[in-house]
Formats: structure tokens, C-alpha cells, sequence
């Protein structure tokens, strides 16, 4: 089966399985190929690809428990999260730690070690996490907590699926009065601005910003800051208090089918990032709900087609603190130059974090999307070294593009992680077409 | 919502997960269709006596056991068509007595005409299409509705190992939500994914005299 990631970027014939009980998984770990865990398909690159057997979770999505007074939740790794808002936001629970679309499985939130607009506060997902349980290489099934086994749950969030396969976790919710949002938006005429309204708010729950990748010059790093809090109950109008978790039922659209490759071009990015960023700038404090807040994109279903053919690629890097900046700066005048930008471009401030292979680190993050072309690969390149260069690594989950040699330069932790793998027989029994080319 | 299944093993971890999604009570109960003998017996054990019934039983064999096996074959025969033809046929009678109610019956694609490929499940499953039409036909000035479903490719354990088409394979969460959405609009007959009523359409009208050469 003929199998890509998000971005539709060189799709690979690959087996599929699809275990419908977790007493079937060990037995996949008998044979000579290595394995992959799949979730629902939505990092971007190759991390969830792997000719020889590639192993759909979906279809272990059972929930098995939830406590509606402590808001704890365990459930089979294949559940999607979109599935756990819609059972547990009507009791007033929401997910601690969201990625920016709720089509995610459990499991695939884990081994990404997945962040959202409120990791300055509340860290990346593994902070939610009670336990997972790990079907390892010898194909027993353990189970890894922060308390009993550090040093495996350490390396498993983040670890890309490739200390083994999550077959289920307990996540810790945190409680909601509402599913509206109060959301502030802050424009900043330039990157300075952006860093400087993201340090001043530093205490608000939620907070990610739009950059307008094509401003140049003094324009340079324009950006439009979103600050969120869930809205209390007494934040509503009178008329929405009855039924605070009702925001109606969004319309899903789909894009129907590939866009051709011109309908993205330079001048028409540029055209919509001038207007968005207009537009936005004169929006203030509003309500919004938690669908529109959190997944403006999940609307679109399928809004990946908008690349065409050829698909597209994702970049995201992340500068520690002190480098942010500087590193920045240099990104956004190459990109800029090029004049080749995408809608979704998203900055936003990281808090504190220290862990075997997980992405964020203190700093900023950039994420930007790219029509696969050869002009913009041939941009991505460029902006690697930069990266390299101000200290800063790469997001896993989205990358495509990255060879070894750049991995291994730009994350510090990659050596100890391959050498890992290597010695606990792990490489040789779980494998991504993303772990051979980083040769990890 | 009431759970019955021959095969109980996974029953209980699929009620506490439905409970937990939706918020609704659910029973689960043991039924062995091809026990006909039993089947009045199990209705009457119901906690109540459901608005709608949904009846997703079916097995598929290998064609060429099918072919060479009578007990293959009657296996696909009874589980595709005697049982549940039997089964919906007593939740009718019932329906009709309280006036309303909705019955659905998962059919396929394969019943629309017999092909060498797999004949035996697409005979029975045309007596299961024919039933329901004529329940259909039968409960149409009560209030009881009767949908039959008929299924392309679908992307479950009886078709896993397939090379199926990806265009023509409807996910399981996508049959269950045009089901939903047949049964709110009273449809009738309605195939998944909706190309299946064009592709049957042009198998169908092809002259039997040109279908018998070919190999579809």
C-alpha cells in the first residue's frame, strides 16, 4: 500500500498490518524485518514509514477508563484525540498538552512528545502522561512511568516510536469551565515586537504567534501574537452560561482535490499574509471556540491537497534563548529573499525543557510549510546550517529533508540515543525510513 | 444501545469503550445466528425491545472452498443469508406490531450480480437484498423503516491482506456515519462508498451473453 506522511512528500510502497488486539503486536516482532508504529498519518515527513511492516495503531483505539472527578484517562494508543475532546469536554475536561490538529492518535502524541501553544507553562505532552505501556524489542509488554522507569519513559516521549510500540496510556486532563477561549491578538510590526509581546506575556496559558514569513526589511518577522485562556464560566454572555461545552457543531469541508502547483505562488502568499495580517490587526479581545482556537486547520479536512502533486514539506527548528534572535533573523531574511513563504507560519516562546530526544528545548520554534519543489528544497537546505549554527535542532515529527550528518551536528543528543538503540537490540527490531536516513 | 455477538472475548472492552465515548448505557448479550432455533428466545431475553436494529453478520470464505466444499458453502449461505434474512424477519413482525421501528441490514455490493470470483457469498447476499426489499415493500404503510446497505470495499479484518483499491475502500467510521445518515433520512438502499452505484449499475446492464467471457 502505497503510504506517505502529511505532507504527501514521496509516498512509499509499504505492508501494512493491522492488529485489531495487542496479543497480536509480539508476534509481529518475530520476524526479520524491522517495525514502525503508525498512528493516524499526520507527521509530516517519514517518521511513521517503513517498507518492510509498517503497523497501523488505528484500529487499537479502545477507551478503557475515565474518571470524571480526577480527569484521568486511559485509553489503546490508536484513540484520536479529536475522539477524547468530544467524550470528555462536555464533563469539563480538556487535554493538557494539544498539538495544533486533533486527527493525532495517543500514541502518536507520545512518541512525537507533542507540544502545544501553552509549553511555556505546562511543558510538552510527556507532562501529562501517567504511564504507558511499551511492547519492547523481546515483544513483552512493559509498562514506563516517570517514577518506576525514568530513563525509559525518558527516551520513549520523543523517541519517534523507536524504543517500541505504545500499545496504551493514562493522560492526566485538566479542567475547563468552558469550551470558549478568551483570545487577545497583539500585532507586532517586526520580529523584535513578536519576542518582546512573548516575554511580556509570559504568564498567559496560551500563547503562539502568525509570522508573515515574505515581510522584509524593517517589515521583517511582522507578526500577529495570539494569547488564550479557557473562558470561565462568568467570561460568557448570560445566554451561553447554560450550556458552557456547547459551540456548536463546525461544518467539516474538504478540499476535493489537488490543487494545481501554480495556485501557491509567491504573490498570492504574499497577497494573503498582507491581508491577514491587516485584518488582524485591528482584532483585539474576542471569545472564540476551542475547534477555531485550537484546530483552525482541522475544518479543512484534507487540507494538504492544497499543495498538489508533489506535496509539501515542513520545517521546524528551535533556537535556544539566548540565540533566538540572531538565529531568526538570518532564517527569516532567507526566506523572505526567496520570496517563498507558506500561510502557516507559527513562532512561538518554549519554557524550560531537558529530555532524551524530545524536540522543545528553552527558546523559540519556528514552523513554516513549503510546496516540495525543487527551488524551495533547495531553500530548506540553506536553512539548515543556520539553524546549525545558533545552536538550534530540528522537529522530527515534521521533518523530511534532514541527512544524518545535519542531524547529528545540530542535536547533541543523537549519539547517546543511536547508541542506545544499538545496544539494547532495539535498531535492529524497530526501524523508520526517518531513523536510516538520520542513522539513529 | 444492546451489544450481541457470538464472539464474546472482545464484547466487554467494546461496551466500556462505547459508554465512555458516547455517554450511553450499553448491554451486551451472547447470539449465534446460524442457532435459528434460538433466535426467537434471544429476542424475547432483550432488555427491551430496541428502536433500531442493525444487523452486521456476515463470514466470506475462500471462492474456491466455496466451490468445492458444502460445508464452506453453506456456512457463507446460512451466515449471509438464512440468519440474518430469519432474524430481521422476527425483529419485523415485532416492529410492525408496535408500529414503528428501523431495521438494517448490512448486504454488499457482491449480491448485485454473481460473479465467478465469489458467487456463493454474492448469492446469498442478493437473497439478503431481495429479503430486506421485500420486507421493505411489505412494512411501507407501517411505520417500520427498512435500509439495506450495501458496501463496497471496506477496510476491516475480512478484507485485510486485500490489495484493494484505495479510492473504492471506505474506512469502517465512514460506513457507520452514511448508515447514520440513511437511517435519519430514511434512504432506502444506499451503497459506500457512493461510486459502488455507478460501478454496479454498469455491471449489472452488461448482457449476460459478454458478462459470462469476462473476468471482473
Amino acid at each position: 500500500m502505497k503510504l506517505s506522511g502529511w505532507g504527501r512528500y514521496s509516498p512509499v510502497d509499504c505492508r501494512v498490518l493491522t492488529p485489531r488486539a495487542e496479543a497480536e503486536l509480539a508476534g509481529y516482532l518475530q520476524g526479520e524485518d524491522p517495525v514502525i508504529a503508525r498512528g493516524n498519518g499526520r507527521a509530516y515527513g517519514d517518521p511513521a514509514l517503513n517498507e518492510a511492516a509498517t503497523i497501523s495503531m488505528r484500529r487499537l483505539d479502545r477507551m478503557i477508563s475515565f474518571d470524571p472527578a480526577t480527569g484521568v484517562l486511559v485509553a489503546q494508543a490508536g484513540v484520536l484525540l479529536a475522539d477524547v475532546i468530544s467524550s470528555v469536554l462536555p464533563q469539563g475536561w480538556f487535554p493538557l498538552v494539544t498539538p495544533g490538529t486533533r486527527f493525532v492518535t495517543l500514541g502518536g502524541m507520545a512518541a512525537s512528545d507533542v507540544h502545544g501553544k501553552n509549553h511555556h507553562v505546562h511543558g510538552s505532552f510527556r507532562a501529562s502522561v501517567l504511564w504507558l505501556d511499551l511492547v519492547e524489542a523481546d515483544g513483552q509488554t512493559r509498562r514506563v512511568s516517570p517514577e518506576a522507569t525514568p530513563e525509559l519513559f525518558d527516551q520513549t516521549l520523543g523517541g519517534m516510536g523507536l524504543t517500541g510500540l505504545i500499545t496504551r496510556l493514562a493522560i492526566q486532563l485538566t479542567r475547563v469551565e468552558s469550551g470558549w477561549i478568551r483570545q487577545e491578538t497583539i500585532a507586532a510590526p517586526n520580529l523584535k515586537a513578536a519576542i518582546n509581546a512573548f516575554e511580556d506575556n509570559a504568564g498567559a496559558t496560551y500563547s503562539v504567534a502568525w509570522i508573515d514569513c515574505l515581510a522584509r526589511g524593517a517589515d521583517l518577522g511582522r507578526s500577529l501574537v495570539m494569547l488564550g485562556e479557557h473562558a470561565c464560566l462568568e467570561d460568557l454572555p448570560r445566554t451561553r452560561r447554560r450550556r458552557p461545552f456547547a459551540t456548536g457543531r463546525k461544518a467539516l469541508r474538504k478540499v476535493p482535490f489537488l490543487f494545481p502547483g501554480f495556485v501557491l505562488n509567491r504573490w498570492t502568499v504574499r497577497a494573503f499574509n498582507r491581508l491577514y495580517y491587516w485584518k488582524g490587526r485591528k482584532a483585539t479581545s474576542e471569545l472564540v471556540d476551542w475547534e477555531s482556537y485550537f484546530y483552525p486547520l482541522d475544518s479543512i479536512l484534507e487540507w494538504n491537497r492544497i499543495y498538489g502533486r508533489r506535496g509539501f514539506v515542513q520545517f521546524q527548528c528551535v533556537f535556544p534563548l539566548a540565540r533566538s534572535e540572531a538565529g531568526l533573523t538570518q532564517l527569516l531574511q532567507q526566506i523572505s529573499e526567496a520570496g517563498e513563504g507558506s500561510f502557516l507560519a507559527v513562532l512561538k516562546r518554549f519554557g524550560p525543557q531537558e529530555s532524551a530526544f524530545s524536540f522543545p528545548m528553552e527558546g523559540y520554534t519556528l514552523a513554516l510549510d513549503f510546496p516540495a519543489r525543487p527551488r524551495s528544497i533547495a531553500l530548506l537546505k540553506r536553512l539548515f546550517p543556520i539553524v546549525r549554527d545558533h545552536g538550534g535542532r530540528f522537529y522530527l515529527a515534521k521533518d523530511a529533508l534532514l541527512d544524518a550528518e545535519m542531524f547529528f551536528e545540530t542535536d547533541g543528543r543523537a549519539p547517546d540515543f543511536a547508541t542506545m538503540r544499538t545496544e539494547t537490540g532495539r535498531k535492529d527490531v524497530f526501524s523508520s525510513r526517518q531513523s536510516r536516513r538520520l542513522g539513529i | 444501545m444492546q451489544l450481541a455477538a457470538r464472539n464474546t472475548a472482545g464484547l466487554a472492552d467494546i461496551k466500556t469503550d462505547l459508554e465512555l465515548r458516547y455517554g450511553v448505557q450499553v448491554t451486551t448479550c451472547e447470539l449465534d445466528v446460524l442457532q435459528t432455533g434460538a433466535l426467537e428466545a434471544f429476542i424475547d431475553s432483550l432488555p427491551e425491545l430496541p428502536i433500531t436494529v442493525v444487523c452486521a453478520v456476515g463470514t466470506m470464505n475462500d471462492q474456491e472452498d466455496n466451490e468445492q466444499s458444502l460445508e464452506a458453502a453453506t456456512l457463507d449461505m446460512r451466515s449471509n443469508f438464512e440468519a440474518p434474512a430469519l432474524l430481521l424477519g422476527l425483529f419485523a413482525n415485532r416492529f410492525e406490531a408496535r408500529g414503528r421501528g428501523t431495521i438494517v441490514g448490512i448486504s454488499s455490493v457482491a449480491g448485485d450480480r454473481g460473479r465467478a470470483s465469489n458467487y456463493v457469498y454474492g448469492a446469498a447476499k442478493a437473497g439478503f437484498s431481495a429479503f430486506l426489499s421485500g420486507l421493505r415493500n411489505r412494512l411501507a404503510s407501517s411505520d417500520v423503516h427498512v435500509l439495506t446497505v450495501k458496501p463496497g470495499f471496506v477496510a476491516t479484518k475480512m478484507t485485510e491482506g486485500l490489495d484493494l483499491p484505495e479510492k473504492l475502500t471506505a474506512q469502517p467510521e465512514e460506513l457507520g456515519e452514511a448508515i447514520f445518515t440513511a437511517v435519519r433520512k430514511r434512504r432506502n438502499v444506499i451503497y459506500c462508498r457512493r461510486i459502488w452505484w455507478l460501478i454496479m449499475l454498469i455491471i449489472r446492464s452488461i448482457p449476460e451473453g459478454i458478462f459470462k467471457k469476462m473476468s471482473i
